[in-house]
């Protein structure tokens, strides 16, 4: 963790500790999360990432000690694309019921093309691949204004090219002003800091 | 441009629903079917004596429409929940009660309201007293109404579990009943002669009660399925 945040505090969390299963995923963690700062949460399959991302989130609220405080809006991309099938790309992005803002048709358009969907943005998604379906809910980046984003493998399905296009975007994300706090089994190759938490280096 | 109000969301929320009903018309004319189906099924049991069918015609029609709804409600946050939506729900920073009424709102829409319209034919089938079919009609638009929202809560709950089709039954049955006796009970005043009103006023007490905490229960529902 460096020593001076420059930007504000986003997120806190303070000691947490969740066991599952009769085993201690981690014990006593604790993690700030600043404006500008880019995290990856590494650690083995059943490690407690996706467990993690879900406290931080809030979708978790019982079954584990400690404390999140939660200084800004924020993002959370999970396993699932919550893409619905029966809609288009478009409809999907303008009627999600993430809450977020209201975007016009060319925002819409720009994000589905920014995430290499253009053209597909008036099919009905259940033609589209598992691959197209993470994008279009990557499509989502671009469009929030949340500050913090809280990814769970956002690379999965993803191909090579979707992967480098998704680290710019966090990237330029990150530059702006905004955090993302990701959990990947990948190496990030991005041009700004990345901050890593290892779970299983944390572990009781 | 900040998030959207609540209001704003809640229409979002419908709109986005009824278009996934529309894109699935036969989750619209399941329940409708079965309600004729088990309509057409009575005169058979108890057999076509006009007299007798219009006697059990108020009761049978509304017990179908009860079996009709329980059919579909287990369905409301079922397809949001496996595809990844509930939880981008929970998130969103609009209260979850609110943006619950619009689920419930949507399905009402597309099964308790269009069994209301339907129902007039269904009755004359059963022959029931004409003089009963506008109360019929405004009973179950009052009553399915009331019964999606109880619905609602017992699909919250049971939505994480891969077989929650009987649990839901067993959970949300008992809260149907009142719904059951003031709505056949409006039906058969109006079959005799009598003033529907009173009953219809309680079945509209009953709307009003379940309206203003269904969603909540609805909401601790949701948050603790996604969190299980």
């Amino acid at each position: 963790m460096p020593v001076n945040p420059s930007g504000m505090l986003l997120l806190a969390a303070q000691s947490l500790s969740l066991v599952r299963g009769g085993r201690a995923l981690f014990c006593e963690l604790s993690l700030e999360v600043y404006a500008g700062q880019l995290w990856q949460i590494e650690g083995a399959n059943g490690a407690g990432k996706t467990s993690l991302l879900r406290i931080l989130c809030g979708l978790s609220r019982y079954g584990f000690e400690g404390k999140v405080l939660r200084h800004s809006r924020h993002l959370y991309v999970g396993h699932q694309s919550a893409v619905k099938a029966l809609l288009t790309p478009r409809e999907n992005l303008a009627w999600h019921v993430s809450g977020e803002r209201h975007n016009t048709n060319q925002q819409i358009e720009a994000a589905l093309a920014g995430v290499g969907l253009y053209g597909y943005e008036d099919v009905p998604s259940h033609t589209l691949s598992a691959g197209q379906h993470r994008r279009v809910n990557l499509a989502r980046l671009a469009l929030s204004n949340s500050p913090l984003w809280l990814l769970d493998e956002p690379f999965t399905a993803i191909d090579k090219t979707g992967v480098a296009e998704l680290q710019m975007l966090l990237v330029a994300h990150v530059e702006a002003g905004g955090a993302v706090v990701l959990t990947s089994h990948q190496a990030l190759q991005v041009r700004c800091e990345v901050q890593t938490l290892n779970l299983d280096r944390v572990a009781a | 441009m900040s998030a959207p109000g609540a209001a704003q969301f809640c229409v979002r929320l419908l709109r986005r629903q009824l278009l996934l009903a529309v894109r699935r018309p036969i989750e619209i004319a399941n329940p409708l079917l079965f309600f004729a189906m088990v309509v057409a099924l009575f005169p058979l049991g108890l057999g076509p004596s006009p007299e007798k069918l219009a006697g059990f015609a108020p009761g049978v029609l509304w017990i179908t429409a009860l079996l009709s709804n329980l059919l579909t409600s287990d369905a409301v946050f079922r397809s949001d929940f496996d595809d990844g939506s509930l939880e981008q729900l929970l998130l969103a920073p609009q209260p979850l009660f609110l943006s619950v009424l619009a689920y419930i709102g949507a399905h009402w829409l597309t099964t308790g309201m269009l069994l209301a319209l339907v129902s007039p034919v269904f009755a004359l089938m059963l022959n029931l007293p004409l003089q009963a079919v506008g109360t019929l009609v405004v009973s179950l638009l009052l009553g399915t109404a009331v019964l999606s929202l109880v619905g609602g809560i017992g699909a919250a709950l049971t939505v994480g579990l891969k077989r929650g089709g009987m649990l839901i039954s067993l959970l949300i049955l008992p809260l149907y009943m009142p719904v059951l006796i003031f709505g056949g009970a409006a039906v058969q005043a109006a079959t005799s002669g009598f003033p529907a009103a009173p009953y219809l006023a309680i079945l509209g007490a009953l709307l009003c009660f379940a309206v203003a905490l269904a969603p909540l229960a609805m909401a601790a529902g949701l948050r603790i399925s996604i969190d299980a």
